[in-house]
């Protein structure tokens, strides 16, 4: 154990010189950025902001509040209404007294006029929230990340695949991660167009973060928090309990308990993992209700803290009814047909509307159906389990943004170690690159030029579709091929040991 | 006609008398039309009819003169108050006035308006008000009924210049308006356009003007019910143009095609005014004998009032031999200006592409001379214009309230200087129409004030687009109220008995309207909804096979398989291998794998048969449960 660290220590001090400069420079940048947003115009691009995570859509629910009407009066605001008064007070435009000395054009300026106003204060102001968020969300990235190279590190000693004593060939997978996700300009769009997707990213990293920390307190928070702000964390409910319950990600059981049969425990036992495996003969890793019973506790206490809060800020206005209705009930009932990365709004749009009801239950259940033999399969590796889910609700998700891809690309990123094989990456790499491109061609296109047509930019989702299923699929086999050549590499190794 | 009438007359009043005992009061119906040149060479003409009904309960469900089936539509709906009104043409504010009382009552939106005011609890308002479209919409044979969804009307509050929580407020910019409404209209008649003023109404020449707006007001009064009709056309005098600044001359047989003969026999009043702007001299003796104009026929009254000059005739001398026939001759140029309000309202679209925009109400202050006569002086000295607001937008214009920005002059305001007021009901998508009142206090000096407010433009499903989807959607318009200013005709006379002239005289309150903005909102392809459900259906097909799949496939367990398989050489092969042996009569080659390959296909045989037994089994199930029932 004190090896194991000596060594990390070791190889932290090389790179976090290299891995702050980089952080910094990545907030540096966004900040570059803000200064230029009002002509990027960011904050309105269907890919970035849905009308779950649109700033514009929360100074109106702040506006509505402020003027004592229920803010999910009228189908502005379907967020929530902690996340209000955290961010509202940030999106009052402060109205500057400037006068316009030319006193031409009036009206026809009208327009540009409050665009700068409205983006040069409460942009800046907003900025800082997001980018403190992502800054926060890389760090936690770092800290899960560091968790599991130690994981993986030990994993691999132990089952004897790494005979070095310094794991050189292991790349640090946390400072990839935090960078990925700080560089990725799908996190940038997302932060300086003032989505509030950034918050939720937060939400969700802190919840894993905790659960691979084993702060239990902190996963619950985390979770209740990212499943009040979008619902569909929900799902990483099962992950995290496995986390909680079972430890970091790991080999399949069956691996070490071979290892075991063949290095006859002569080995003295260093780490919990090797203590399981060790200390029980059968093939069941020991469950630790104990702590889940614990989770199971603060996410209640931290759910009715929520609940409490809510019903608080909303008692004069419909109570905790209405915001359900408002917020979940819009994300499930697909309310909003305007156009975004998905696939969902122009098949809404289209069907019938005898069959909406059908499609909708199909459609929200394709999640659910997934998860079962996902967990099964993945239950070893929880970590991924998470990533895996978080790429299938980004998929399925009612109302997705680039931010939802920007959480599981570098939560693929954590798997850097375990994925080094994955077939496609480039082609992958490319597919995503090409679709970010073309999406606001094909939204030009069709919406401001009015020479193409809506089938113009839904073909791009459906690519966009397409590519993010080849690579859930791919990740996923790619996890389990990994897994197979594991097994595969124990018994040669088991081999030359006879 | 004349000796023939007077009879008629008195022997109706007899039967009216003996109906009805002498001391009731008796339905009434008056006529009159109100004839006035305008500034831009055009005539004005409002037919202005008026029936009034005592109290219902007086007189049991019978009526007189009194439409049935309006008095019914009070009886079932328990209307208080109520106005429908079908318009062609845009009201010019700038020459035609803004603010004397013909354009504040009778310059209507483009389409059908409807508001009314209910008497009933305020729960079943809205259900009132659905029954009440739907009626109105078959007797007008006009799609009113569309208004009785909850995304095409609104509640106004005060905005609107009558505050009452029972009442509702509905327009359909796009109706098209023709004679179809009018022929229902001219039945509520008691002579329909058979007899008396309402002959003129030749559909050709009322059609033909610049602006044609058909009124029908109900209200109920102490009285009873009063239920007034009105007609408003700008028509064009056909004139040849002389070279001169002349105004056109027009006669009522040019401007209609039309006389009149005699008046309706039923109507207890029946005049014709003529409303005369920026006279010259408008002293009474020189009025009837001046080289300005000329009347051909002689006024039986002249009143004046501050700035125009009316002319009353009786047209009860008429006859068939000799039909009224008035004409107007101007006989030098003439100049005037309309009174207008204090602000001048119009209203645009500001950005481009389908994806948001911004509305801009842009209020310019007028020539008015009379502006100051509306100010309000209470407001520590400060000169004050007030102005009202009211404003529907259908859900699928997404208003950002908070965007809401008001420039005074050019510059912007803070909203709490100018903006004393303002109420919102924001839309809900699919559900309700949104609202918004504002009432402004604008110093007098004021050039210009501009409102704008930022949208997104919705996205609709297929069904929810019109048949002609592409040419956009309308915004109904906006109404500009001034409550401090009251258009009034103030005579010098004290003249009740005539009833258009006594609606001249109440105040009623300066509004105008602006014009129908039209939206273009982005169309999805509507020959595609096939394409889309197979084409995402195939996509999320293709993401759960495959990721099952991955899930299931076991790469171990494919490895063994296919050696065991290479070992036996393939079963299926084996198989064939013996029928052909067994058709060409020789032994099998290799008996060694006979029995595994039996075994193995027994099994194979018991499995399937089991498979299928099962499946049998459920469907003979579900066809047993489905039949039950």
């Amino acid at each position: 154990m004190t090896k194991d660290d000596g060594e990390m220590v070791e190889e932290q001090k090389k790179k976090p010189c290299r891995f702050w400069i980089w952080a910094l420079s990545s907030v540096l940048f966004r900040l570059i950025l803000i200064s230029y947003a009002g002509n990027l115009n960011l904050s309105s691009r269907p890919e970035v902001s849905t009308p779950l995570t649109s700033i514009r859509r929360l100074a109106e629910g702040y506006w509505l509040k402020q003027a004592s009407m229920s803010p999910y009066a009228g189908s502005m605001y379907h967020g929530s209404p902690l996340l209000l008064s955290l961010l509202g007070p940030l999106t009052v435009q402060r109205l500057v007294a400037e006068t316009s000395s030319n006193d031409l054009k009036l009206c026809f300026n009208l327009v540009e006029f409050k665009k700068e106003d409205t983006l040069d204060v409460s942009g800046s102001k907003g900025n800082q929230v997001t980018s403190f968020a992502d800054i926060l969300s890389a760090i936690l990235l770092r800290g899960i990340g560091k968790k599991l190279q130690m994981a993986y590190g030990l994993n691999a000693r132990l089952l004897g695949l790494l005979k070095s004593p310094r794991d050189k060939g292991i790349l640090p997978c946390g400072d990839i991660a935090a960078l990925v996700y700080l560089w990725n300009p799908f996190t940038i769009v997302c932060c300086v167009g003032l989505s509030t997707s950034p918050i939720e990213n937060l939400a969700v990293i802190l919840a894993l973060n905790g659960a691979v920390t084993r702060r239990v307190p902190l996963a619950a928070f985390g979770l209740v928090m990212a499943t009040h702000l979008s619902l569909y964390p929900a799902i990483l409910t099962i992950p995290v309990i496995f986390l909680l319950g079972y430890g970091l990600d790991a080999p399949p059981l069956k691996l070490f308990l071979q290892t075991r049969n063949v290095e006859s425990g002569n080995r003295s036992s260093t780490s919990s993992a090797s203590k399981q495996a060790k200390s029980k003969p059968t093939a069941q890793l020991p469950f630790l209700w104990k702590t889940v019973v614990h989770f199971v506790f603060w996410a209640l206490v931290w759910s009715l803290c929520v609940m409490v809060l809510c019903r608080l800020s909303l008692s004069k206005h419909g109570g905790l009814e209405e915001m359900f209705k408002r917020t979940y009930g819009f994300i499930l009932s697909i309310e909003d047909l305007s156009p975004n990365i998905g696939v969902f709004w122009y098949f809404f749009a289209e069907v019938f509307d005898f069959f909406r009801n059908f499609f909708l239950i199909v459609f929200h259940v394709n999640i659910l159906f997934m998860l079962l033999p996902l967990a099964i399969r993945l239950k070893h590796r929880p970590c991924f389990l998470a990533f895996i889910y978080l790429a299938i609700s980004s998929l399925l998700k009612s109302y997705p943004s680039v931010g939802d891809s920007a959480l599981y690309l570098s939560l693929w990123a954590l798997f850097v170690n375990e994925l080094a094989d994955m077939k496609f990456s480039f082609f992958l790499f490319c597919g995503y690159l090409g679709v970010s491109l073309l999406s606001p061609v094909m939204h030009n296109l069709w919406i401001w030029r009015g020479t193409g047509n809506a089938n113009f930019y839904f073909g791009n989702a459906i690519g966009y579709a397409c590519f993010q299923i080849v690579f859930v699929v791919e990740s996923v086999s790619a996890m389990l091929n990994h897994d197979r050549a594991l097994k595969k590499c124990n018994p040669n190794h088991q081999k030359v040991k006879n | 006609m004349a000796r023939t009438v007077i009879p008629l007359l008195i022997l109706q009043s007899f039967l009216l008398a003996i109906a009805f005992g002498s001391n009731e009061v008796e339905e009434e119906f008056s006529e009159s039309l109100l004839l006035k040149p305008l500034p831009d060479r055009k005539v004005l003409a409002h037919f202005h009819f008026e029936n009034r009904a005592p109290p219902s309960n007086s007189h049991g469900r019978h009526h007189h003169l009194f439409p049935k089936a309006i008095s019914q539509l009070v009886q079932k709906f328990r209307v208080k108050e109520m106005e429908l009104s079908f318009t062609q043409g845009r009201w010019n504010h700038e020459h035609w006035g803004g603010s004397d009382t013909l354009s504040s009552m009778n310059a209507k939106p483009v389409g059908v308006e409807l508001w009314a005011v209910f008497d009933v609890p305020r729960s079943e308002v809205d259900t009132s008000w659905k029954n009440l479209t739907h009626a109105l919409s078959g007797l007008f044979c006009a799609s009113i009924n569309f208004l009785e969804s909850s995304t095409s009307y609104a509640a106004p509050t005060w905005g609107f210049g009558r505050s009452s929580d029972k009442l509702r407020y509905g327009s359909l910019p796009r109706e098209a308006v023709c004679t179809e409404n009018l022929t229902p209209w001219l039945k509520l008649l008691p002579c329909r356009d058979k007899d008396g003023i309402s002959a003129l109404m030749n559909r050709p020449s009322v059609y033909r003007g610049f602006y044609h707006s058909q009124r029908l007001h109900l209200s109920m009064v102490d009285s009873g019910m009063l239920l007034e009709q009105s007609l408003t056309v700008v028509l064009q005098p056909d004139t040849v143009y002389d070279g001169k600044d002349l105004q056109p001359s027009w006669s009522l047989s040019s401007l209609f095609g039309r006389k009149v003969v005699g008046k309706c026999v039923l109507a207890k009043s029946s005049n014709v005014y003529l409303q005369m702007e920026g006279l010259a001299h408008p002293e009474a003796h020189t009025l009837l004998k001046n080289e300005e104009f000329e009347l051909s026929i002689k006024p039986d009254r002249t009143l004046r009032e501050t700035s125009s000059v009316l002319f009353i005739f009786d047209i009860d001398k008429s006859s068939d031999s000799e039909p009224f026939d008035l004409s107007l001759t101007w006989k030098l140029p003439s100049k005037w200006s309309c009174q207008q309000a204090p602000l001048h309202a119009s209203r645009f679209l500001m950005g481009s592409g389908n994806e948001r925009g911004a509305i801009a109400i842009l209020l310019k202050a007028t020539e008015s001379q009379d502006k100051l006569s509306g100010k309000d002086i209470t407001n520590g000295g400060h000169c004050r214009v007030k102005a009202n607001v009211f404003q529907i937008f259908p859900w699928y214009v997404k208003v950002y309230y908070h965007t809401l920005q008001i420039f005074v002059d050019q510059q912007q305001n803070t909203s709490s200087e100018v903006l004393k007021k303002i109420n919102v009901s924001p839309s809900a998508d699919k559900m309700s129409s949104g609202m918004m009142e504002m009432m402004l206090e604008l110093p007098c000096e004021v050039k210009s004030v501009a409102i704008s407010i930022e949208y997104d433009k919705g996205f609709l499903h297929i069904d929810e687009y019109p048949p002609d989807a592409n040419q956009g959607f309308d915004i109904p318009s906006a109404l500009i109220s001034f409550p401090d200013h009251h258009a009034s005709l103030d005579f010098k006379e004290e003249l009740s008995t005539l009833p258009l002239l006594s609606k001249f005289k109440d105040k009623s309150l300066v509004r105008s309207y602006t014009e129908v903005l039209l939206v273009p909102l982005t169309t999805p392809d509507f020959s595609m909804p096939y394409n889309v459900i197979t084409i995402t259906c195939t996509v999320f097909a293709l993401y759960f096979g495959s990721l099952l799949n991955a899930l299931r496939r076991r790469i171990g367990e494919e490895e063994r398989f296919l050696k065991s398989k290479g070992k036996k050489t393939g079963g299926l092969k084996q198989l064939l291998s013996r029928f052909t042996a067994k058709i060409r009569g020789r032994p099998v080659e290799s008996p060694s794998s006979e029995p595994t390959a039996a075994a193995q296909s027994s099994v194979l045989s018991s499995k399937l048969l089991f498979k299928i037994i099962l499946v049998a089994g459920v469907a003979a199930a579900w066809q047993y449960f489905s039949t039950d029932k």
